[in-house]
């Protein structure tokens, strides 16, 4: 099966909404599992490895949860295009994306679970929603891990838990995730202070694509570090208070940015337009970057006929390996080309989203 | 700036290593960088970097006290490769590096006791042990009372527990 055809198309994907979308992209729960004395995957050697990818894949491919017809594969059945392409999406880690043989991804149609096997763990199992919905994922996983656990000989102590390759992620094996998008508090420059206090509440605060990645398109992932002694509940609920405040927090700041500076805020939004519409060459950095203006704009009611999942799919298909997607030769395009073959792809999308006006009454924008 | 790992002196060495993808920054003072082997980067254990300054150190005082070299029967992991890699080798590690673990995930962690999710089968087993204890109390009550009838229906039901008990 070929994971091209598999996937979601862009336009389709970026049509999914959830609460609290504006400022909320999505919401994931993942769960590490391994099983009982077979060695985990970063020790393994290749037989080993073979061994408990026998194991796990038919049991999991089998799930009810999974769909009748999930897309089940090994990763050295992809090739570097297709697993760039599902980084983008999210529904593989970046360092799966780096394995061969003996590694495999199980993904439902919706796109909704994804299981990595032999990642760090022998099993990276992970619930992605739009919008807001940790404990909608949390739910989901949990059905599916519940269910796989009459299945397989999963390694559990009683007192450190289920257990897994790093320390860090023992116990529960639970990392909560959103990933936001909080240009207001960027633009109002508050967002230093923010992502202190975050970290100080133990939770961490990452770019785009997770762990050590750059925060490119004000779009900041926050998730729980601690896994050991806190329930998986007490750990949901905390991360989902700190996420609702941080959206009060990012509509106050775009309220503040509306009544204090609108003109540095329509100057922004209006030259990110300028740019998106008529550059030559452009970017990833600079287009996430505007893009994340753009998304703002149509947020505050700029763009009156525009919806965000044009800017949401726009977001989507000038990431690198989409782009090459997208291409009539599909061929790796160098980096020069690749910049202008974006730029030349933004302007004609750009043609169905009217040039900028200022909003009319500002003040009647919702802010939760 | 001081020194991360005695925190007294001033940190003259800046090491940045990236770690599976990850950026990590330490900053030492002189005689800290020399005894952790910082001036030979490869010599400069993974343990400390992805688990805490200071990990490293543990996990080797942890071994040594069981007279060192220790090591996975099931995997073959020696104490060298945890402290080399941050990781552990299989599930049966956490029993063989015990001692080591508990000071390395304290700062890590909310606590070092597992709360939360126990896998179904298990689950099964802990809530059956619980009723037969119950039950067991119950029925020695009752015998002590000498409330025969009680304790025929306490013994028939210990009966059913039991047999569900068993695998």
């Amino acid at each position: 099966m070929n994971i091209l055809e598999f996937l979601i198309s862009p336009a389709e994907a970026s049509q999914r909404t959830g609460p609290n979308d504006r400022i909320v992209f999505s919401s994931r729960v993942r769960l590490a599992r391994n099983l009982k004395s077979h060695p985990f995957p970063g020790h393994a050697k290749k037989a080993d490895r073979i061994k408990a990818y026998e194991i796990l894949f038919p049991a999991i491919r089998s799930l009810p949860q999974m769909g009748p017809e999930p897309f089940a594969e090994s990763l050295e059945k992809l090739t570097a295009l297709d697993k760039q392409i599902l980084v983008e999406r999210h529904l593989v880690s970046r360092e799966h994306a780096a394995k061969g043989a003996g590694s495999g991804l199980i993904l439902n149609r919706e796109e909704t679970l994804s299981v990595m096997i032999n990642e760090e763990d022998h099993l990276r199992m992970q619930s992605l929603r739009p919008g807001l919905q940790l404990r909608q994922a949390w739910l989901s996983i949990d059905a599916v891990d519940s269910d796989l656990e009459t299945r397989l000989d999963i390694s559990f102590s009683d007192k450190y838990g289920y257990l897994t390759a790093c320390p860090t992620n023992l116990g529960t094996g639970i990392r909560v995730s959103a990933m936001l998008h909080l240009p207001g508090l960027v633009l109002g420059e508050q967002i230093n202070q923010i992502i202190q206090a975050v970290n100080k509440l133990g939770l961490a605060v990452r770019g785009l694509y997770g762990e050590g990645t750059e925060a490119l398109g004000n779009i900041f992932q926050v998730s729980n570090q601690m896994t050991l002694g806190e329930s998986e509940n007490e750990i949901l609920e905390r991360i989902n208070k700190v996420l609702l405040q941080l959206v009060e927090h990012e509509e106050n700041a775009r309220q503040t940015l509306l009544e204090k500076k609108p003109k540095v805020l329509f100057n922004h939004i209006g030259r990110a337009y300028g740019v998106l519409a008529n550059a030559h060459t452009v970017s990833s950095k600079e287009t996430m970057n505007l893009l994340s203006l753009l998304r703002l704009g149509v947020d505050i009611g700029m763009f009156a006929q525009t919806p965000k999942a044009l800017v949401d799919e726009l977001f989507l298909i000038s990431q690198p390996a989409h782009l090459q997607l997208n291409h009539p030769d599909r061929e790796k395009l160098a980096a020069e080309d690749r910049d202008i073959f974006r730029a030349d792809l933004l302007r004609a999308r750009m043609k169905s989203v009217p040039t900028p006006h200022e909003p009319a009454t500002p003040s009647s924008e919702p802010s939760v | 700036m001081t020194c991360q790992f005695c925190k007294q002196k001033d940190a003259t060495v800046h090491l940045t290593q990236i770690v599976e993808n990850e950026v990590k920054k330490v900053d030492l003072c002189e005689a800290c960088a020399k005894e952790k082997g910082v001036n030979d980067p490869a010599g400069f254990s993974l343990a400390d970097l992805l688990l805490g300054l200071g990990a490293s150190q543990q996990i080797e005082e942890a071994s040594e006290a069981k007279g060192g070299g220790l090591r996975c029967a099931t995997c073959g992991y020696t104490q060298a490769d945890f402290k080399k890699s941050g990781r552990l080798g299989c599930s049966d590690c956490y029993d063989v590096f015990a001692d080591g673990l508990d000071p390395l995930l304290k700062p890590m962690h909310k606590g070092i006791r597992h709360k939360g999710k126990v896998p179904g089968p298990l689950r099964r087993e802990t809530d059956l042990n619980q009723q037969l204890l119950s039950l067991e109390k119950d029925l020695q009550g009752a015998i002590a009372r000498e409330d025969f009838e009680r304790a025929a229906q306490l013994r028939d039901q210990l009966k059913v527990v039991r047999s569900a008990a068993k695998p």
